[in-house]
């Protein structure tokens, strides 16, 4: 029975690699750009934090292992000392090790360091504004404006010439809406300003890893890039009231040429007046 | 038992601590009334914090099994709840939804497991473990206890409110939370959440100031601090967290209640629009509400873990007969992640807005506190190597905390790294890490210690098959339950969702749920056999000794159950709390009491270095 309990304690470690192993098969695993069972975020900065993922992955697995069997032995060897019957082995007296204890310090202590420092630079490159592509350096595309329980967005609308003006912090004559869809441009940075009109909600992409809170009177800007044309699912990741699960939202990435004939045709829908034709732009 | 010692009692002045007519033969002059429900007797104030704790946990697992239900059967009627609640068809609706995880965490974290603690074996094991007769205030001690009803009666409330009851999430994030209209649950039931917290909040300080005096002030003679055991430390870490974490989140919880009730904005910015009402005027910022909260409540994890980390250090002693490996640096790294834990509150805001160059400053504070947690780790491996291990109930369940602790901790790392924590954060990752650390380490802490002290309370143990099965059981369902959330956290699926599969990309993980589902039920209804074996057991369990495991505690000297003064003759510590095993150990034991004169060296601190009793009592 006391075998019993230790191989008990070493199915944790098993089945914990086991289903890690079988899950992407299953698609229980990263949603992607190619569906949501091969895992392969849909943006550069996505990759890089899965890369980070991955490498934490690889360094909290073997640490995992090691102390699993660690635990796994020492149970094993205690069952043994403890079935010598008659001649009773007594237990190892031991306070400590001095040298142990500097090694599993300071050891855990430079892995903690390499991984704090090592991911820094993707931090700064997804929040610090000094940091964003020269691109999207103060030059938002849309405004997104969370709401119980939709997403409105806000572009900036075209000139005479067919040139997108730039956005206003306030809404212009010219401003052109739509709810729950998100069109922007693919393969180049892109950037919005987030904001909400009530309670706290959350910008949230998982195929391009991006999640950004937005709260009640900020405007905060996010920055992504979506690589390949396709649409992109946007949902709320805070909780909003009751309605949380179904503020459920696109994103259409599409190329640069495509977006501005977007923009006409929102012109065009939102200038028609229901009588005559909409004057072509 | 009548034969405590009145001599100890006299001394110390018993009155002047609150205990009526004490001292010859308390029992007859205590009502049934004084010595059972209004007692001032730190004992049976622990037996009622771990009941009134044991029976919460029942109804925060109902109220999680309703949220797994949900996320199984999406819409589809529910057994039992259905019928207990006005809803249409026994169906679950987003709001009941919202509400039942609300619920859940409110009494599972205010409710369960910081009282269990706290309350329960930091009440129970405090003064006996140091040598004491009582705590330091024994009527503040009943307060702190009968604090927890009105806080049980509004949290209760919530669920009578319109709306089913309060549904900010735990965390109550303002504007949810500050708004009325901002949901159905926003409503007075926000404001019965809010009064709830306040009153588990004073109960906890009244605790938290008795542990302090009472391990400062009260030791036994030669109880010096480093004699004293791990629970002892922990408890004394965790209630010096509360007397510094606590006061913010009061402080916060009437700001709030200010806004939805004086009509102030400290967390309400200006021309916001909730439901089409009235822009509101404001000037107040939400995030201050986040750095309020958390600054609270990020300690409070290590207010509901430390003391776990304590008891099982002194249980695995115990078990495996063996000194603890390395105590001072097991004390050193308590007290490391205490202190830790007040820096890094940032790290729950990763996404929230708040200036990046913070974030960079929470994410290394808080990878390092990684550190210390490892070291605790590898101490235990420590004490159990080379151990000579009784396979009982509480060596299962405290092995079972350190690997379950040791994939929360893990898990955490993913978290600490704020590039990784953009994609995870409020995915079901997060809450597969925290049930790792709350669930799999302190409840299994919990569930060890109660079968560890059970003896000591009722003066009977515990049945160990049943002790066994409740283990086997609970640890299948447990990680049955929690291990998958981690692939569903990866697989990018939100928390608080009441139907996640509206979404594309989420479809196919509904068999995966409903695995876990599954689980949870059996996990759910495994803790029958605890709550039976636990109340069977104080009237049928196997009789037994002051000693049954043969612990050198100082606990362990005094009768089973101890009578109002604890010991029968008043204790003098003389060595350190772990001699397992020692070399000199008397013929035929392998351990030495802390009480044991015989074998030690004679040093002239022995006595001195320790708190003597006498100007602490006086």
């Amino acid at each position: 029975m006391k075998k019993f309990w230790v191989f008990f304690f070493m199915l944790v470690p098993v089945l914990a690699l086991w289903s890690c192993i079988v899950a992407p098969g299953y698609g229980w695993w990263f949603p992607g750009s190619d569906g949501p069972s091969k895992g392969v975020a849909a943006s550069p900065l996505g990759r890089r934090i899965d890369d980070l993922f991955y490498m934490i992955l690889v360094i909290t697995t073997i640490t995992f292992i090691g102390v699993q069997l660690a635990l796994g032995y020492v149970l094993w060897t205690g069952i043994r000392r403890d079935n010598r019957e008659g001649d009773v082995e007594k237990a190892w007296f031991s306070h400590g090790s001095h040298e142990l204890e500097v090694i599993w310090s300071i050891v855990p202590a430079a892995v903690l360091l390499f991984i704090a420092l090592y991911q820094m630079d993707v931090w700064a490159s997804y929040r610090v504004k000094t940091h964003f592509p020269e691109e999207v350096q103060n030059k938002p595309m849309a405004e997104v404006t969370a709401r119980q329980f939709e997403w409105r967005i806000r572009y900036p609308g075209l000139d005479e010439n067919g040139n997108v003006l730039p956005l206003m912090p306030d809404p212009q004559p010219t401003d052109l809406y739509a709810v729950n869809d998100l069109h922007l441009p693919s393969g180049r940075p892109v950037m919005i300003n987030l904001k909400t009109q009530d309670v706290q909600h959350s910008f949230f992409l998982p195929e391009l890893r991006v999640k950004q809170d937005a709260v009640p009177g900020l405007v905060i800007p996010v920055w992504f890039e979506a690589d390949k044309s396709g649409e992109y699912t946007l949902l709320c990741a805070e909780l909003c009231g009751w309605g949380h699960y179904k503020m459920k939202a696109r994103f259409v990435a599409r190329p640069e040429e495509e977006f501005i004939p977007y923009l006409r045709e929102l012109t065009k829908q939102q200038s028609y007046d229901g009588v005559k034709e909409a004057a072509a732009q | 038992m009548s034969s405590i010692s009145t001599t100890a009692d006299a001394l110390h002045g018993h009155d002047a601590h609150g205990h009526d007519a004490h001292g010859h033969g308390h029992a007859h002059t205590q009502s049934f009334i004084s010595k059972y429900v209004f007692s001032t007797d730190h004992k049976v104030i622990g037996i009622q914090f771990l009941v009134t704790t044991l029976l919460m946990l029942m109804v925060g697992g109902a109220l999680a099994l309703g949220v797994r239900w949900q996320l199984a059967f999406p819409w589809e009627s529910m057994p039992i709840f259905g019928t207990l609640f006005p809803m249409e068809g026994g169906q679950i609706s987003p709001d009941f939804y919202t509400m039942l995880f609300t619920m859940h965490a409110t009494v599972m974290i205010f409710l369960v497991i910081i009282p269990v603690l706290a309350g329960a074996f930091g009440n129970f094991l405090i003064p006996l473990m140091i040598g004491a007769d009582d705590m330091a205030f024994p009527v503040l001690n009943m307060l702190s206890y009968w604090f927890m009803w009105p806080a049980i009666g509004c949290f209760g409330m919530t669920f009578l409110c319109a709306g089913y009851g309060a549904a900010g999430g735990w965390t109550s994030y303002p504007l949810l939370s500050a708004l009325a209209e901002a949901a159905p649950g926003s409503g007075s039931a926000q404001t019965w959440w809010l009064f709830g917290l306040t009153f588990v909040g004073v109960s906890s300080m009244m605790g938290s100031v008795n542990y302090m005096t009472t391990i400062i002030n009260m030791r036994a003679p030669g109880m010096t601090l480093f004699r004293m055991p791990l629970t002892i430390w922990s408890m004394f870490i965790t209630a010096i967290l509360q007397a510094f974490a606590l006061p913010v989140l009061t402080a916060a919880g009437f700001m709030l209640v200010a806004d939805r009730i004086l009509g102030t904005c400290f967390f309400i910015p200006a021309g916001i629009v909730v439901n089409n009402a009235e822009p509101t005027v404001g000037g107040g910022q939400p995030l201050l509400w986040q750095h309020l909260f958390w600054f609270y409540s990020h300690p409070a994890v290590y207010i509901m873990l430390l003391p776990a980390m304590g008891m099982v250090s002194d249980m695995l002693a115990c078990m495996c007969r063996k000194p603890i490996f390395g105590y001072k640096p097991m004390v050193y790294s308590l007290a490391a992640i205490a202190g830790l834990g007040f820096i890094v509150w940032g790290h729950h805001m990763f996404t929230s807005g708040m200036n990046p160059a913070l974030g960079m400053t929470f994410m290394v504070s808080t990878i390092m506190i990684a550190l210390p947690s490892a070291v605790k780790v590898f101490n235990w491996l420590g004490t159990m190597w080379g151990g000579k291990i009784e396979f009982n109930t509480v060596l299962l369940n405290c092995a079972a905390f350190v690997s379950m602790f040791l994939i929360g901790g893990l898990s955490g790392i993913f978290m600490a790294a704020v590039p990784v924590d953009i994609y995870i954060h409020d995915t079901y990752f997060i809450v597969a890490h925290f049930h790792y650390v709350l669930f799999g380490a302190t409840l299994f802490g919990v569930f060890g210690g109660i079968t560890f002290w059970f003896p000591k309370m009722f003066g009977r143990l515990m049945n160990e098959p049943v002790g066994k099965l409740h283990f086997f059981l609970t640890f299948i369902g447990f990680n049955g339950t929690f291990f998958p959330m981690h692939l569903l956290g990866v697989a990018g699926m939100p928390r608080r969702y009441a139907n996640p599969f509206l979404y594309e990309y989420l479809e196919h993980l509904l068999p995966m749920n409903q695995f876990m589902t599954y689980s949870a039920i059996l996990m759910g209804f495994a803790q029958f056999l605890l709550l039976g074996n636990f109340l069977l057991s104080i009237k049928f369990g196997q009789k037994c000794g002051r000693n049954p495991w043969n612990a050198n505690g100082l606990e362990w000297s005094a009768p089973s159950p101890p009578g109002h003064g604890n010991f029968d003759v008043p204790p003098v510590c003389y060595r350190g709390p772990y001699e397992y095993s020692h070399p000199d150990c008397p013929e035929g034991q392998d351990y030495w009491m802390q009480t044991d004169p015989r074998g030690r060296k004679k040093r002239p601190d022995d006595l001195a270095g320790g708190n003597a009793a006498a100007p602490a009592h006086s």
